[in-house]
């Protein structure tokens, strides 16, 4: 009977109503948050009681031997791995553990592969056409038209990433830095709030590099960027904060001078090169 | 709107110009030409043609979700049988007592079934709105089931064509048996008006003929439409980066499930239009071979053009005509060769070759170096 008493009830507000796309929730500092993460792989322990914090509007870059678990971390992060316990929170508002990819990407977390990974068979227009935030399910896509302020959006991004000339190119005929920064192109469009970025400047030369790296540290500061490297060079140039991974877990945090002379992160790390 | 973009362009409105004075041209040379004259064309032709018209709109479906969508499906063919088994269903309900048995209800096979009563999923069928609704329902209806197990399970590339494969030939078997009340292995036939016009007469026939081609062109303009909107391109983005267009924020099963709904139902629909002109539709359309058959025409035809599937279906199956006249024997040998052929010479299909010509020619026209890409 008190069930439907409580449907009576106009005053009440149902829970589904009021979960509309709420923003993240940056007042504490933090936009992204990982806590006590772990992960295996048949028996393999890829995330090891992983913990990290990254504030809003911060840069940070993330370095670590290979299989140190950078690339597994954004999995988890963007939703494709679920790790086997702990929690890893979007601002203090979302869960992301119980998020799916598409609905992490449209919070605005933006990810950028390894491997540049763009639409070869569209255009460069396109590309960012696809990648801007609108609205992304199926009917509104097919009803979709461009809009003269999407027009201007696009050219501002195009502007960004330095490929203005190409729009009308197909993605697939550009080089390889050029495709890095088209994706980088659709990760802006995104509007995110976070950006992740798998080794944004593997196959770049010293100036696409450099070019990059200035891009990088424009963003930051509107967003959040985190930049998983291994060239350390590019890193000391764009590095304010430095997280080392190893085995799965943090081995040292702090400025790229301070973590260079750790003598654990040299051994494991900076050892291997000399 | 993105049903009115398509008659915008130029090789839609080519497409459109060619096919409706095709139906203009036979439809001149059926009736007004004498029946002597050697440009007479026989109510046996335009029927056949009616047929090939048929086998184009499965094939655009088909090119649809294959070449824009990425989705190599080898079981199209149970979606043109279900479309065309939902045609039959209300053709037989047509018949009435004239069948040989006389029954007023039950078709001939059910009276040799000595089935007393009309199974329940017979009922309606006897109404035009009803039937011609289950062919676009039944085979939507199948593909959004199966669609939607295989997409949410991200199920793709080879292991999506086999799963396809095996519900073509799972079906194949189930209707050829006797108790699923679809006629065995004789399939329902034996038909004698459509909407109250006599099937045996040429105006019903030459009807048919140009309902066919008016369907070819509402088809094809919506998968125009759809390829041409900025779900077609979402569409090529999951045929090419899935995981990308996912991080994106696009569900890409539920783009997948969308375009192959469509997909379905435009098959469906050039199955119901199949069987009103062969006269009989039997469990040998779900045959695994048949589906394969359809592929191989939108490679001929060049796929992710459209009408390059319209191409290749027409071109192959008057080569089948012509061929299993002179040579029964030496058909599947010429068409694996034709394909084998095809692949190796021409891997944009016969589309390529014609968008490679008016490319060369739009270079010689301007100098600046724009993509013609159709």
């Amino acid at each position: 009977m008190s069930f439907f008493q409580e449907l009576a009830d106009r005053e009440r507000v149902f829970e589904f109503l009021t979960q509309v796309q709420s923003p993240v929730d940056v007042r504490h500092g933090p936009i992204l948050y990982l806590e006590d993460v772990n992960v295996s792989f048949d028996g393999f322990k890829a995330i090891n009681n992983l913990n990290l914090t990254i504030d809003d509007g911060e840069l940070r870059c993330i370095i670590g031997p290979n299989g140190a678990g950078k690339t597994t971390m954004m999995d988890i992060i963007t939703g494709k791995t679920r790790p086997d316990t702990g929690s890893v929170w979007f601002g203090s508002r979302h869960n992301l553990l119980t998020m799916n990819e598409p609905d992490i990407a449209s919070l605005g977390i933006g990810r950028k592969f390894q491997k540049p990974t763009v639409f070869e068979a569209l255009t460069v227009f396109e590309n960012l056409e696809l990648a801007m935030a609108t609205d992304k399910r199926v009917f509104p896509t097919l009803t979709a038209l461009m809009k003269p302020e999407y027009r201007d959006r696009i050219d501002e991004v195009l502007e960004m990433i330095g490929l203005k000339d190409l729009r009308e190119r197909l993605a697939g005929i550009l080089s390889h830095g050029q495709k890095q920064w088209l994706e980088i192109g659709m990760l802006l469009m995104q509007k995110p709030r976070l950006l992740l970025m798998d080794e944004p400047v593997a196959g770049m030369t010293e100036q696409e590099m450099e070019r990059t790296a200035e891009l990088l540290t424009s963003l930051a500061g509107k967003q959040s960027v985190v930049v998983v490297e291994h060239d350390m060079g590019f890193v000391r140039s764009i590095a304010r904060k430095v997280t080392v991974l190893h085995q799965g877990s943090v081995l040292a945090e702090g400025s790229m001078d301070q973590v260079s002379n750790d003598p654990e992160v040299i051994k494991v790390y900076l050892g291997e090169e000399a | 709107m993105w049903l009115t973009r398509p008659l915008q362009e130029r090789s839609t409105q080519i497409f459109l110009g060619v096919l409706f004075s095709a139906l203009v041209v036979v439809t001149f040379l059926h009736v007004v030409m004498p029946q002597d004259s050697a440009l007479h064309v026989s109510a046996y032709t335009v029927t056949l043609l009616g047929k090939y018209l048929c086998y184009a709109l499965l094939a655009v479906a088909v090119d649809l979700v294959w070449g824009y969508l990425g989705i190599l499906s080898l079981g199209h063919g149970a979606f043109f049988a279900l479309g065309g088994y939902a045609m039959g269903m209300y053709l037989m309900r047509q018949i009435g007592d004239r069948g040989v048995y006389g029954d007023p209800v039950l078709p001939d096979f059910m009276v040799f079934l000595n089935w007393d009563s009309l199974p329940w999923f017979w009922h309606g069928f006897d109404m035009a709105w009803f039937a011609f609704l289950m062919v676009l329902l039944a085979p939507g209806l199948l593909a959004l089931v199966f669609g939607f197990l295989a997409f949410r399970s991200r199920v793709t590339g080879v292991y999506l064509s086999i799963i396809t494969q095996a519900l073509t030939f799972a079906l194949m078997l189930a209707f050829f048996r006797n108790e699923m009340g679809f006629g065995g292995n004789n399939g329902l036939t034996d038909f004698k008006d459509i909407l109250g016009f006599n099937l045996r007469t040429d105006a019903t026939r030459l009807g048919l003929f140009i309902a066919t081609g008016i369907a070819l062109a509402i088809g094809y303009v919506i998968c125009r439409g759809i390829v041409t909107s900025k779900l077609g391109r979402v569409s090529v983005a999951c045929r090419d980066a899935e995981a990308r267009t996912r991080f994106l924020g696009y569900r890409v099963e539920r783009v997948q499930l969308f375009v192959f709904v469509v997909s379905a139902m435009l098959a469906g629909v050039a199955g119901a239009l199949y069987v009103p002109q062969v006269g009989i539709i039997n469990p040998s359309e779900f045959s695994p071979l048949f589906s394969i058959e359809v592929v191989v025409w939108v490679a001929l035809g060049g796929r992710a053009t459209l009408y390059g599937a319209v191409i290749g279906a027409i071109l192959v199956n008057y080569a089948k005509t012509v061929f299993t006249g002179i040579m029964p024997d030496a058909w599947l040998f010429a068409l694996g060769g034709l394909f084998v052929l095809v692949t190796v010479f021409l891997p944009k299909g016969i589309a390529g070759l014609l968008q490679k010509r008016s490319k060369a020619r739009a270079d010689d026209d301007t100098t600046t170096g724009q993509e013609a890409t159709v």
